[in-house]
């Protein structure tokens, strides 16, 4: 110990004039904070292994324990925060890269909570959802461009494949080693239930999920896990990965430890093995070979998919979005620096990527710039965190939100941010068969499916405040928007007026 | 069945191929990408220079071609057999996952990256000649093989081959003292009994474009595995 030694960031309170030794802290801590000490028939925490994900005080039958942050603090000083002088003594001890889970927690500005959303008053007045019918129905895919005609001018209506969504929002791509069976099994039947669609992610689709395929995404990355020919057919649309907004430049690793059992089987790698997603796909280095990836699963699947491209938002999004509208792509997802991630480094995760409220008002301006917006369809997420975030995402432009970290909070999350670890005892970031069995899907699902009923329900009633009954409507109408507190060149990027203007 | 490929777009002739039946010929071939994507129970001869991402996903199907082929041939193939009787491009066979691949001649760079196994679902590369640069670059399992034959001066791969490697073997036939290998890869002469692992594959390539596969043995082979399957465990301190 010595100069090794960091003081625990957490204290276990216990109660124990509550108490009564029951020991399910015990047993439901899969990180061995609490034991029975048997000499005084006491409980006690060893608080230098807890992460704060509250499973013991949230089972606790007499409420006898809180988690609390630690007061023993180095001395104060704004330059060198806490964290940043552990952080440090954590690499001197180590040499190691700093690896942390979940979204960027730094307090960067959030343009959500900047913005502000119209609502009709006398003219144009509201309307009022439970009586007027309103549509939240999404199509995503490539639109015609124009109206045509065959010789005996009958209207051709054949268009490029859609995707159905009853409503803007899907499930973003989490891996199933990222996290467990049952958080699988919950998002694809929620998905299934909502008529919305989730995502596999990068690892495969385990056999027993192939039947929710009409609302799964299948994600092709650059380590190409679980890809093949059924897989591809098994989904409703295609998603090519080439960024993650937590860590933009960076690919995938996941640990040789979490590839057992049925996690490397549907890897198709041995147990055992890292699996590791290279940052870069080796065959494409520009958006003519991002073409020929786009069209070599078009081929493979007869073009009755849509191809989505999943980036990061980074500095010259708009650009790139640009390219990927012209390499036959049918839907751009674009993922911004607060998204989440079941393991990043830390410094990528907190310092590379842009809003993503920024990058998306500046990639429908551009492809609107260029005549390309219906081209395309456009996915945004990176921290949508509620239905207020979603309207506002489609009145800068975008088509569909993306959430993940939302749902996994609905699955039992408390975003205690060590999914690293495989420890998560909620059951949703670990491949511990007794640890995922505490996520009941059955339970698991009805609370996403209660989430997003509740989202659809607010969103209409924005909806209706705004005079507006179909959420096309609503899309890139961004004089429903206002800025507060924000600079010229930021309302300028958004394309809002200042509030009051 | 005979397609003559002249004009048509890849779109076109991957319609034309899953109409027909079982056995394909495709002449006039002029780099049409994306042939026979995803195909499996049809056998497929080429001839002319198929375009890119030839055999993407194949699932089955067998493809011939008479002469050379270009980039990405077999990108991640599941199944099935690709034979090409001359040079490929580049990234071929990339994270390929299951069946043979054969080229009798060169392959350009990054050559059978990111190939996986599973169990017994091993694909196995087989190159006649010499391996561009990024050989077996994240080889995470499987089977790559590279003969040299008309090699002459030239060094069986060019730069960093097996970069990130983590599973898998690569067998180079020579000793390969003029290449240099990361340090993270173990490089060291087969053995007997490891050789009696590719004698099928050496045979198959010899059945196929001709050769003494004995004789072909006669030469020492290096045989390239990783020294650990997990390269980034110790990277890291949770944060």
């Amino acid at each position: 110990m010595g100069v090794e030694f960091i003081y625990p960031e957490f204290e276990v309170i216990r109660n124990e004039n509550r108490c009564i030794a029951c020991r399910v802290c015990e047993r439901q801590c899969a990180n061995e904070v609490h034991f029975f000490n048997t000499e005084h028939s006491v409980m006690v925490s060893d608080e230098s292994k807890c992460v704060n994900c509250q499973r013991c005080v949230s089972l606790c039958p007499t409420r006898a324990l809180k988690i609390v942050k630690s007061d023993c603090t180095l001395r104060e000083n704004s330059n060198w925060e806490n964290d940043t002088i552990k952080e440090i003594y954590k690499q001197a001890n180590s040499g190691g890269v700093l690896l942390s889970s979940m979204g960027n927690p730094r307090p960067m500005p959030v343009y959500w909570d900047k913005i502000l959303i119209n609502a009709s008053q006398v003219t144009n007045p509201p309307l009022d959802p439970p009586r007027e019918p309103m549509e939240t129905r999404v199509f995503l895919g490539r639109k015609p461009e124009k109206i045509e005609r065959d010789e005996t001018d009958k209207l051709k209506c054949e268009i490029p494949p859609q995707i159905e969504l009853s409503m803007p929002v899907m499930f973003s791509a989490m891996s199933y080693g990222s996290i467990s069976y049952n958080a699988h099994a919950s998002l694809a039947r929620a998905a299934t239930e909502i008529g919305i669609l989730y995502n596999t992610g990068e690892g495969g689709l385990h056999e027993d999920f192939y039947r929710y395929g009409k609302n799964t995404v299948v994600q092709v990355a650059s380590g190409r896990f679980g890809v093949y020919k059924d897989y591809l057919e098994a989904g409703a649309a295609i998603e090519i990965k080439m960024g993650q907004g937590a860590k933009p430049g960076i690919g995938g690793h996941l640990p040789g430890a979490k590839i057992i059992g049925d996690v490397s089987k549907t890897r198709m790698i041995p147990e055992g093995s890292d699996a590791i997603s290279p940052a870069p796909h080796h065959d494409i280095y520009s958006i003519e070979d991002l073409r020929q990836l786009v069209f070599s699963l078009k081929e493979a699947t007869e073009y009755k998919k849509p191809i989505m491209v999943k980036v990061a938002a980074v500095h010259n999004i708009a650009a790139i979005a640009s390219g990927i509208a012209r390499s036959g792509a049918d839907i751009i997802a674009i993922d911004g620096f607060r998204g989440g991630t079941g393991a990043a480094p830390t410094r990528i995760r907190d310092n590379v990527g842009i809003p993503i409220e920024l990058a998306l008002a500046a990639v429908d301006q551009r492809l609107r710039d260029e005549g390309i917006r219906n081209n395309i369809s456009l996915v945004i997420g990176g921290s949508v965190r509620s239905s207020a975030d979603v309207v506002k995402a489609i009145a800068l432009g975008a088509d569909a939100c993306y959430i993940a970290t939302a749902a996994l909070l609905a699955l039992g999350c408390h975003l205690c941010r060590t999914c690293q670890s495989g420890k998560c005892n909620w059951g949703i970031a670990t491949q511990n068969p007794e640890l995922v069995k505490r996520l009941n899907p059955d339970i698991g699902s009805k609370r996403l499916v209660n989430l997003m009923n509740a989202w659809r329900h607010e969103i209409k009633e924005f909806m209706g405040g705004m005079g507006i009954n179909s959420i096309e409507a609503l899309r890139g109408n961004r004089l429903m928007l206002r800025g507060i507190g924000m600079t010229e060149k930021e309302l300028e990027i958004l394309g809002i007026s200042h509030a009051g203007e | 069945m005979i397609i003559d490929a002249k004009g048509l777009d890849h779109r076109t002739l991957n319609e034309k191929i899953r109409e027909s039946n079982d056995s394909i010929t495709i002449n006039g071939c002029c780099g049409q990408r994306f042939i026979a994507a995803g195909m499996s129970d049809c056998i497929i001869r080429v001839n002319g220079i198929p375009g890119n991402a030839l055999g993407a996903y194949l699932n089955g199907a067998e493809i011939t071609v008479g002469s050379n082929a270009q980039d990405a041939v077999g990108d991640t193939m599941n199944e099935g057999l690709i034979v090409i009787h001359g040079n490929i491009g580049d990234a071929a066979g990339y994270a390929m996952r299951g069946g043979r691949l054969f080229v009798k001649g060169n392959a350009g760079y990054r050559a059978g990256i990111h190939m996986k196994e599973y169990k017994n679902k091993i694909p196995v590369m087989v190159i006649g000649g010499v391996a561009g640069s990024f050989l077996g670059e994240y080889q995470a399992g499987g089977i790559i093989i590279v003969l040299g034959l008309n090699a002459k001066e030239k060094p069986l791969t060019g730069n960093f081959p097996c970069t990130g490697m983590h599973g898998g073997k690569v067998f180079l036939r020579g000793n390969c003292e003029n290449i240099r290998f990361p340090d993270q890869i173990s490089a060291k002469i087969a053995t007997d009994e490891e050789l009696e692992e590719i004698s099928e594959y050496i045979k198959e390539y010899c059945f196929l474009f001709g050769g003494d596969p004995n004789d072909m043995m006669k030469t020492p082979f290096t045989l390239l595995t990783p020294d650990s399957k997990n390269p980034y465990k110790q990277m890291y301190v949770a944060n």
